[in-house]
């Protein structure tokens, strides 16, 4: 069930103010996905304070590195529902997991950033995962 | 931001695996810790040898990707439970 649209709202915008394109049903996830070139992360967010609470700020601090993904999309699990299940059409092969994160190279998913890496970390943690991911796939060689 | 239930426990909201004394081996996110037993929610489990899998093997991909759930709510008696280990130590 849904939480509240009034509690999630920070949440979403936490992500749009990161420059995240916030994708609330499956045309527009389709609409996202139709651009291959380049790197693409999609973050699957969440209101769980377990693992999101630290998901959020440890990309923020990602995205502070040198390198970085061409495109950021994120859908909201358990609220846009149409949204998400699109959306993780595109990544099929890994479980559902929220929230989490993944990164596409030309399309095809390089690096799964699930859950149970998230939970019980810190945001500079979280961040060290995705930095990494970043500079072997984002860099312009 | 986001919600927190702080009265359920220091595993609430971990995802974790389960050793029971025999040959299955249980991964979902903790609910709660009971007298009883351990509340898993979006939970699966793996028999060993089921499918062709070790439960080695099984949770090595669980370690790396996680799990495709079998149950939304399960509880493992205390009775069956030899050892809880966050799935993010794997």
């Amino acid at each position: 069930m849904p939480y509240d649209p009034e509690l999630v709202a920070p949440m979403r915008r936490e992500m749009v103010d990161l420059g995240a394109k916030e994708l609330t049903t499956s045309k527009a996830v389709e609409d996202f996905f139709s651009q291959k070139k380049g790197t693409t992360l999609l973050f699957v967010n969440s209101v769980c304070g377990c693992a999101a609470g630290s998901a959020r700020p440890g990309l923020r601090l990602a995205l502070s590195s040198e390198h970085k993904p061409d495109r950021i999309g994120t859908v909201f699990a358990g609220q846009d529902t149409d949204a998400t299940a699109a959306a993780r059409a595109h990544f099929k092969q890994f479980p559902p997991s929220s929230p989490s994160a993944v990164l596409f190279k030309d399309g095809e998913p390089v690096f799964f950033l699930p859950r149970h890496m998230i939970e019980g970390r810190d945001a500079p943690s979280v961040a060290f995962e995705l930095v990494g991911a970043f500079d072997e796939f984002c860099a312009k060689k | 931001m986001g919600t927190f239930h702080s009265d359920k426990g220091e595993l609430h909201g971990i995802t974790v695996v389960v050793e029971t004394n025999g040959p299955r081996v249980y991964v979902g996110r903790c609910d709660e810790e009971t007298r009883e037993g351990i509340i898993l929610l979006d939970a699966d489990h793996h028999d060993d040898g089921a499918d062709g899998k070790s439960t080695g093997d099984y949770l090595r991909f669980a370690a790396r990707f996680g799990i495709f759930k079998k149950h939304d709510r399960v509880v493992v008696p205390r009775a069956e439970i030899r050892k809880i280990t966050p799935l993010g130590r794997y």
